[in-house]
C-alpha cells in the first residue's frame, strides 16, 4: 500500500485520550490560555465509551478545576456514606478494625461513587463549553516527530480492509499538527509506547507494574440498595503471593458497581482474573448484595501500579505524558482519578506558559508535579505497593498498617520494583491448576457473555489491531512453558488455542478486544503488540460504568 | 433538485437495549445514541446523487428531542447541506412524523424524499409510506439500488426472491434498505466544517401538528433466556434427542 496523501491540520496543543487527564488539561488550558486551539481525540465512539472505574473519587481536583462544579450538576451524586474492608477466607470474613488509623489512606469521608463514564462525558460538555474540539471516534494511530521534536500525531486510517489495502470506503488518516501534544491514554497507551522508546523515558525508574480490573454493573433490587456503601475486600480467593482485591459500591438508582483488581505481577501462569472476579461473587459477603439483581454492563482496563518509582521523565520536546499514561494512580488509595486530573492540570499550566515563551519542551510540569500535594500524595504511598510485592498480602498488609500509623508515609527507605510484570510467571509444569467453579448463570458468567454486555464492536474488515512480534515464539514459549497464558487472562475471550490436541495454534478474536491492553502488558516475552484498531472502535460502555 | 432525508437518533446499533426494571419502556438515560443505519444510508445515497450532479441540495431532517442535532451534524458531516429540526418532547410515532414531513415537504418542495426503511428501536417501518399516502406521491420502498433518468426514478427493490424494478415519476418517496450502498465515514475536517453548516430549529406544535401518541405501550418484555446447550457422544444420541425431546423429527 502506497504512503497516502494525508490532510493536516494545525493547533496550538492536541491531547490524545479523553479520559480524567485529557479533559482536564484541556479545559485548564482553555481557562489559562483562551485563545489557544485545543483539540481532543478520543478513540471510543463516544467520550466516555472506553471509561472503566470503580469508582470512588476524591472531588479535590474538580473543586480545584471547577470550583462550581456542584452548581454546573456534575454527576457526583453519591457520596461515600459507610466503609468497609474485609478480609476473606474461604467462606467468612473479618472487617479490619479502627480501618481510618490503620488504612487511612482508605477512608472515603467526602468522596463519591461515581460512573467515571458519566463524569467524563460531564467534563467534555464544560471543555466544549470552553471551546475545547473534541472528536470522539478518532484513533490516535502514529506519533509525529520531526528534527527530534513531536509535532502532531496521526489519526487512523478508516475502512482499511482485513488485507491492509484500502476498502470502498477507505478515509485516510489525517496529521493533527500541534505544538505541543499530550498523551492522556491511559495505562500502556500505544503513542506513549512509542514516545517513551523514543526518547527513552524510562530510563533509570523502576519498571512500571500494572494490575487488572474487571468490573460488571449490576442492577438490584431497591430494599437492598445502601447508597454510599463501599465494601472492599483482601485475601481469598488470591494466595499470599499475588496481590488484589475486590470492591462493591452501592451508587446511583439502584446501581452496584461491582469488580476486582489483581496485580499483572502474579505468577501462576492457570490463574484467571476472569475466573476469580466471578468466584468472589459466590462469597457470603458478596453474594449477599447482589443476589436478586441483574447485571447490566461489563468491561475491563489494566491499570499503572507502579507509583512514583516507576514514573517516567514526564515531558519531551513538544509534549508531556499525563494521568495513567505516564503512571499517576495512587494504588493504596486505589484511586487515579484525581491525581490524573491534577496531572493534566499541572501539564497544562506548563504548556501554557511555554505556548507563551515560545519554549520547545513544556519541562516546568516536572517542577510543578514535584511542588504539588500530587507528589506528597504520591511519595507518602510510595512504599506500599512494592511492599506486597515483597512480602506477600499478608506482610504487606501489616506493612501497610506500620507506615500509615508509626511512619506516617516518612520512611527514610524506598522499595524497589525488581521485575517487569511480563516477567513473573513460572512455568506451567511447576503450578498448581486452580478449579474455577462453572458460571451459574445468575451471579456468575463465562466471558463471551461478559463481552456482549461491553457492547464491543470493530468493524469486520479490518487488519488485525493485535500482532505477534514473532509469531513462532508463541509455540516455543506460550505453549511449550506457559500453556497459553493469554487464554486466560484475558477477561475478553480474544485468545483461543485451536487445535489443542494435533498442531495447537493461537487464534486471536480481535473484534472482542475490550481495549484493557494487558496482553501488551503479560505476554512472558512482550511478543504482543496492541495498536488502535480503526477508530470508534471497541466497547461501547454505557453510563454506569 | 432538492433532497429531503428524514433521520432519527436511536440506541446505538452496538448497544444490548435493557428493558427499564418497571418493565415502561427501553433504558435510553446515558446509553449511547446515534442515527439509525438504514437513515445513514439514504442519507449517503443523497449525497452520492448531489455529487453525481443529480441533485442539488440534500436537506436532513430530525423530529425529537434537542439532542438529535448531533444526528443532524453527522449527516451533514457525512455531506447534507443543511438541517431542520423540528422540537417534540413526545417519542414521536410514525404516523405524527409523516405529518410533519409532509408540512416541511410543502414548505421545501424536493423532488425527492429518502427514508430509511425503518428505524432499528421500533421496527414500525411505516413513515416513508404513511408520507406517501399523505402526499399522493409514488413510492420505491426497499432501494437496493437508484437511478436518476429522464425526470424519472428507476428503484430497484428487494423482494421475495429476487429484485422487483420500479420507475417512478418525480417527486417521489425512496426508502433504502441494507444492501444500497455503505456509507462513508465522515472525515474530521467534514466534521469540522458540519458545525458551521445551517441548523433551523421549529417546534413542531407551529407546524400545527399534534404529536400526541396514539399508541400505547402495555409492557415491554425481554426476550426469554436462551437455555445452555449440552454436548452429545454420538450422532444416534442427537438422534433420539431431536425425536424425543425436541420433537422436530
Amino acid at each position: 500500500m502506497s504512503e497516502p496523501v494525508r490532510e493536516s491540520m494545525e493547533f496550538d496543543v492536541v491531547i490524545v485520550g479523553g479520559g480524567p487527564a485529557g479533559l482536564a488539561a484541556a479545559i485548564r488550558l482553555r481557562q489559562l490560555s483562551p485563545d489557544a486551539s485545543v483539540c481532543l481525540i478520543e478513540k471510543g465512539s463516544e467520550i466516555g465509551a472506553h471509561i472503566v472505574s470503580g469508582a470512588v473519587i476524591e472531588p479535590r481536583s474538580l473543586t480545584e478545576l471547577l470550583p462550581d462544579w456542584r452548581e454546573r450538576g456534575a454527576p457526583l451524586k453519591t457520596p461515600v456514606t459507610a466503609e468497609d474492608m474485609l478480609y476473606l477466607t474461604r467462606t467468612g470474613s473479618v472487617r479490619v478494625p479502627m480501618l481510618d488509623r490503620v488504612m487511612p489512606h482508605m477512608a472515603n469521608h467526602g468522596n463519591y461513587v461515581v460512573s467515571l463514564g458519566e463524569v467524563c462525558r460531564w467534563l467534555a460538555a464544560q471543555a466544549e463549553e470552553l471551546g475545547v474540539e473534541i472528536y470522539p471516534g478518532f484513533a490516535g494511530a502514529d506519533v509525529l516527530i520531526e528534527d527530534n521534536r513531536v509535532v502532531g500525531v496521526v489519526t487512523g486510517d478508516m475502512g482499511v480492509g482485513r488485507d491492509g489495502e484500502p476498502g470502498p470506503n477507505y478515509q485516510p488518516g489525517m496529521e493533527l499538527r500541534a505544538r505541543y501534544t499530550l498523551f492522556g491514554e491511559g495505562c500502556r497507551g500505544s503513542l506513549t509506547k512509542k514516545v517513551m522508546a523514543h526518547y527513552d523515558l524510562r530510563r533509570g525508574v523502576d519498571p512500571q507494574t500494572y494490575g487488572l480490573g474487571i468490573k460488571e454493573v449490576w442492577e438490584i433490587p431497591a430494599e437492598k440498595h445502601r447508597p454510599g456503601l463501599v465494601q472492599h475486600s483482601f485475601g481469598w480467593p488470591l494466595d499470599n503471593n499475588t496481590y488484589g482485591g475486590a470492591w462493591l459500591y452501592h451508587f446511583g438508582e439502584n446501581l452496584v458497581s461491582y469488580g476486582f483488581v489483581i496485580g499483572l505481577d502474579y505468577a501462576n501462569p492457570w490463574l484467571s482474573p476472569f475466573d476469580e472476579m466471578q468466584r468472589v461473587k459466590l462469597h457470603p459477603a458478596f453474594r449477599k448484595h447482589l443476589e436478586g439483581g441483574r447485571r447490566i454492563a461489563y468491561g475491563a482496563r489494566a491499570l499503572s501500579e507502579g507509583g512514583l518509582q516507576s514514573l517516567p521523565r514526564l515531558t519531551f520536546p513538544g509534549g508531556a505524558l499525563i494521568g495513567d499514561s505516564a503512571g499517576f494512580l495512587n494504588v493504596p488509595k486505589i484511586k487515579g482519578t484525581h491525581t490524573a486530573m491534577k496531572s493534566g492540570m499541572l501539564a497544562a499550566e506548563a504548556v501554557a506558559e511555554a505556548l507563551k515563551a515560545d519554549r520547545p519542551e513544556p519541562a516546568a510540569f516536572t517542577d510543578k508535579v514535584r511542588r504539588s500535594w500530587l507528589w506528597q500524595e504520591l511519595r507518602a504511598a510510595r512504599n506500599i505497593r512494592p511492599a506486597f510485592a515483597r512480602f506477600g498480602a499478608r506482610g504487606g498488609a501489616v506493612y501497610a498498617a506500620l507506615d500509615a500509623m508509626l511512619l506516617r508515609g516518612r520512611a527514610p527507605w524506598t522499595l524497589h520494583f525488581q521485575h517487569k510484570d511480563n516477567e513473573t510467571l513460572k512455568p506451567a509444569s511447576v503450578c498448581e491448576k486452580p478449579a474455577y467453579p462453572k458460571p451459574d448463570g445468575t451471579l456468575t458468567f463465562d466471558r463471551l457473555s461478559s463481552v456482549f454486555l461491553s457492547a464491543t464492536n470493530h468493524e469486520e474488515d479490518q487488519p488485525v489491531h493485535l500482532r505477534l512480534r514473532n509469531p513462532s515464539l508463541w509455540k516455543t514459549v506460550n505453549w511449550d512453558v506457559f500453556h497459553a497464558p493469554e487464554a486466560r487472562y484475558c477477561p475478553a475471550g480474544v485468545y483461543e488455542v485451536a487445535d489443542e490436541d494435533t498442531a495447537p495454534r493461537l487464534q486471536i478474536n480481535a473484534q472482542n478486544c475490550v481495549h484493557c491492553k494487558t496482553c501488551d502488558i503479560k505476554d512472558p516475552t512482550q511478543n504482543i503488540d496492541w495498536t488502535t484498531p480503526e477508530g470508534g472502535g471497541g466497547p461501547n460502555y454505557p453510563a454506569g460504568m | 433538485m432538492k433532497i429531503l432525508v428524514p433521520v432519527k437518533r436511536v440506541v446505538d446499533y452496538n448497544i444490548k437495549p435493557r428493558v427499564k426494571a418497571d418493565g415502561s419502556g427501553v433504558e435510553t438515560a446515558g446509553v449511547k445514541m446515534s442515527m439509525n443505519p438504514f437513515d445513514e444510508i439514504a442519507v449517503e445515497e443523497a449525497v452520492r446523487l448531489r455529487e453525481k450532479g443529480a441533485a442539488s441540495e440534500v436537506v436532513v431532517v430530525s423530529v425529537g428531542v434537542q439532542q438529535a442535532q448531533d444526528t443532524l451534524r453527522t449527516a451533514m458531516a457525512m455531506g447534507a447541506d443543511r438541517a431542520i429540526l423540528v422540537l417534540s418532547d413526545e417519542s414521536p410515532e410514525p404516523l405524527a412524523v409523516a405529518k410533519v414531513l409532509k408540512k416541511l415537504v410543502e414548505k421545501e418542495e424536493p423532488s425527492l424524499v429518502i427514508l430509511g426503511k425503518q428505524a432499528i428501536d421500533d421496527d414500525m417501518n411505516a413513515t416513508g409510506q404513511m408520507l406517501a399516502g399523505f402526499l399522493g406521491w409514488g413510492q420505491g420502498t426497499f432501494a437496493s439500488k437508484v437511478e436518476l433518468v429522464d425526470g424519472r426514478a428507476r428503484v430497484s427493490r428487494e423482494v421475495d426472491g429476487g429484485t422487483e424494478e420500479v420507475s417512478l415519476a418525480l417527486p417521489a418517496i425512496i426508502t433504502a434498505d441494507l444492501r444500497l450502498n455503505e456509507p462513508r465515514y465522515a472525515s474530521l475536517p467534514n466534521i469540522m466544517k458540519a458545525k458551521k453548516k445551517p441548523l433551523e430549529t421549529v417546534q413542531a406544535a407551529d407546524l400545527g401538528v399534534d404529536m400526541t401518541p396514539r399508541l400505547t405501550v402495555v409492557s415491554v418484555a425481554e426476550p426469554a433466556e436462551r437455555k445452555a446447550g449440552i454436548k452429545l457422544d454420538s450422532v444416534a444420541e442427537l438422534v433420539e434427542k431431536l425425536r424425543n425431546e425436541a420433537k422436530v423429527i
